[in-house]
């Protein structure tokens, strides 16, 4: 998809103003936070366990060339193939190429968010060949053409008046009179148009959450069923994933495992956890006769060795976005490409440049939550602030911003100065402001108080307190 | 590609700021890989005691919305079967994985269950298969792919039925990876079979307002009979004499 990331605040505010998408976001930023919360209370190793799976992820990644060539040799060693990919186009090409190989009409996909980066439905549709999005979050808004909107909620951003309508333009055979009020019905209505195709696909597309090198596995995660389903039928299965999904050893990716339900939708263990090592082998009844990867870099190696890698830990929970305010309040198409919230203020700029997303670091209060219920413990703040260094150090941010922050920049390094003027400014403000106490508007901080009332300075400052403070603690 | 596979892990190396990893920390790493280091396990349920680990994994399992019927022995287990399809007012037809350790189970004494042994196929109301061990840390159960255990009953009927012998609960995950590198007598790629499901209560969604709901492609149902006196369904899937 073509990034609008460069438009973030024109697309918050049209977020803003949408009121069924309000709707919908209110049911999101109550439920995930505490169904998290629940879970990780009933276990009391949780936080032992974050350390432990962030020391895998580092472990990996300082091997990761090692960690990669071995899963490679069990991958061939099980029977299966391995397909590196520079970038999208490498990987789409490869994708395609796999397809035409068996004469592929129809391709059932399960949720993956590496197929999202590279845009597969689109190139495939180009080619004559027909995607469809299994998951029902992923059908919904296939049915739609819109970009996903969470990377575990696909449709998070739908009420469920919205998901009847589409199914009623989409479904066009069935009785125009059913009800179609309820989620249930809806379900089962994608439940009885979908069984068909994923008995007819030629291919099956999955993501992996995580790949293992012991064995040569990929391993996905899913509540539907749909991955399996996907990957089962076909007579091909092609994993999507990315160069960081790889971990040692089976007890490795059980550990991240453990975090991973938890801190996406607070479930002890998702539904269905299916470790694939190959393809159908002698005998079996069932299964895919090939089995493919495709091993995308797409700008990870990029990352690694930067002031980024700890991004490369990221498993994909989408804790950081549950417990967002500023993704909880726009909601995830704002932000523009296929990966939203605090993850995708640090991530995107990292793979379409921080040219076309220097919005997204931006557009957060540094509250610092996310951060704290990251399963791998990804100093997110940390990073979008590297991320608006760069920013101002390739001078992509507005003029008159840069030079404010530059004047600002002057003062603060002299403190005496420094002290002088907020000393100033802090009485002038307490001074104008005594009457109401607060101020509408000020000159040169309107977008502040375009939206809040600034309160005036009352008392002497923090510096004052302080300063007193101290030299009576040394009388004492 | 080999060209890109060749600049990929060039510039993975260019980045950490070396070459290959040397022979000694490759060593190193090949260790780590060969002795399966556990990382921190929960205490949750490896401090029980099998009979503690078999109430700990009913009780997870009956949290994420699977049933659980208990019987005494594998005499007992057509007849449960047939009383729960009639419970939920299923035909009494099932297809059943091929797996020889469901052969000595008393299925003559139900003559009214038609039962076809095979893969799944579209139209399968009722799947049942063995299980290869069940987690009690979280309800969860380990089921392999095989010849005699094809996947698609897994996941294509409406319903599925679980045999779980008590001496099949383990307590972690961790044991579920002991016992399939014992089965195999090695490990590595070497071991595994072609899936490893891990299937922890039937199908769900909440994609459509974060309301959970049932059988979204998978299982609607998922039931366990679990036999309490005997673990011998194990012994076919691990290859031991019995």
């Amino acid at each position: 998809m073509q990034p609008t990331s460069d438009t973030f605040p024109e697309n918050a505010r049209a977020g803003l103003a949408n009121d069924t998408l309000q709707q919908a976001l209110a049911m999101a930023r109550t439920g995930f936070p505490l169904r998290r919360a629940q879970a990780v209370a009933r276990l009391p190793e949780f936080e032992a366990l974050r350390e432990a799976g962030k020391a895998i992820k580092d472990h990996t990644l300082a091997h990761l060339d090692f960690y990669l060539e071995k899963w490679e040799r069990n991958v061939i060693a099980a029977g299966g193939q391995v397909h590196w990919a520079r970038t999208a186009e490498e990987a789409r090409a490869i994708v395609l190429g796999l397809c035409r190989a068996v004469d592929a009409r129809t391709v059932t996909k399960g949720k993956s968010m590496v197929a999202e980066e590279i845009g597969l439905n689109d190139h495939l549709e180009a080619n004559g060949i027909t995607p469809v999005e299994t998951d029902l979050g992923e059908y919904i808004i296939q049915l739609r053409h819109e970009p996903p909107s969470h990377i575990i909620a696909p449709a998070i951003h739908l009420v469920k008046e919205q998901v009847a309508d589409t199914f009623r333009g989409a479904h066009g055979a069935l009785d125009p009179a059913r009800p179609l009020t309820e989620p249930r019905q809806l379900c089962d209505e994608a439940r009885d148009v979908l069984r068909p195709q994923f008995l007819a696909a030629d291919v099956g597309i999955t993501g992996a959450n995580f790949l293992v090198a012991e064995t040569g596995s990929s391993i996905i995660v899913t509540n539907e069923g749909n991955g399996d389903l996907t990957q089962t039928l076909p007579r091909v299965h092609i994993v999507m994933a990315s160069l960081e999904k790889v971990v040692p050893t089976l007890e490795d990716a059980t550990t991240l495992l453990r975090l991973l339900a938890r801190s996406a939708t607070g479930q002890e263990f998702s539904t269905y956890t299916t470790v694939s090592t190959g393809p159908r082998r002698a005998g079996d009844r069932d299964g895919p006769e090939q089995y493919h990867v495709v091993l995308l870099d797409n700008g990870r190696s990029k990352m690694l060795g930067s002031e980024f890698q700890p991004m490369l830990r990221c498993i994909r929970c989408a804790a950081c976005m549950n417990h967002c305010p500023v993704y909880a309040a726009v909601g995830g198409h704002a932000y523009g490409w296929v990966y939203p919230g605090p993850m995708g203020a640090v991530l995107t700029p990292s793979l379409i440049g921080i040219e076309k997303a220097g919005h997204l670091p931006n557009a957060s209060t540094f509250c610092g939550r996310c951060e704290s219920v990251c399963p791998m413990k990804i100093p997110l703040p940390a990073m979008m602030r590297h991320w608006r260094e760069r920013e101002f150090a390739q001078r992509l941010s507005p003029p008159a911003y840069r030079s404010g922050l530059r004047l600002w920049a002057w003062i603060a390094r002299r403190p005496a100065l420094y002290h002088a003027l907020a000393g100033l400014a802090s009485r002038a403000l307490g001074w104008a402001g005594a009457r109401r106490g607060r101020f509408r508007s000020l000159p040169l901080a309107a977008g502040w108080t375009a939206v809040r009332d600034m309160p005036a300075p009352q008392g002497r400052s923090f510096h004052a307190l302080w300063a007193g403070h101290q030299a009576a603690a040394r009388r004492q | 590609m080999s060209e890109a596979r060749e600049a990929i892990l060039g510039r993975v190396r260019e980045a950490l700021g070396r070459g290959p990893v040397p022979a000694d920390t490759a060593a190193q790493l090949e260790q780590r890989l060969s002795t399966h280091r556990r990382n921190l396990v929960p205490r949750r349920a490896a401090v029980l005691d099998p009979a503690g680990r078999v109430e700990l994994f009913v009780a997870m399992a009956e949290e994420v919305q699977t049933t659980v019927a208990r019987v005494a022995s594998r005499d007992a287990v057509p007849e449960a079967v047939a009383r729960y399809l009639a419970s939920e007012n299923l035909p009494a037809e099932l297809v059943m994985a091929p797996d020889p350790v469901l052969d000595d189970f008393p299925w003559a004494e139900r003559p009214l269950l038609h039962i076809r042994r095979g893969r799944a196929e579209p139209g399968d109301a009722v799947g049942l298969t063995p299980c290869f061990a069940a987690i009690a840390e979280t309800g969860t159960l380990m089921l392999l792919s095989g010849a005699e255990r094809p996947t698609t009953i897994n996941f294509l009927p409406d319903t599925h039925i679980v045999i779980v012998g008590a001496d099949q609960v383990v307590a972690s995950y961790e044991d579920g990876w002991d016992r399939l590198r014992a089965r195999a007598g090695t490990s590595g790629a070497q071991a595994m079979p072609r899936t490893v499901n891990f299937v922890t209560g039937p199908s769900r969604t909440g994609d459509i307002e974060q309301r959970i709901q049932l059988g979204a492609h998978g299982p609607r149902r998922l039931h366990i009979i679990l036999v309490e006196d005997e673990g011998r369904t194990e012994d076919a899937q691990t290859g031991a004499s019995r």
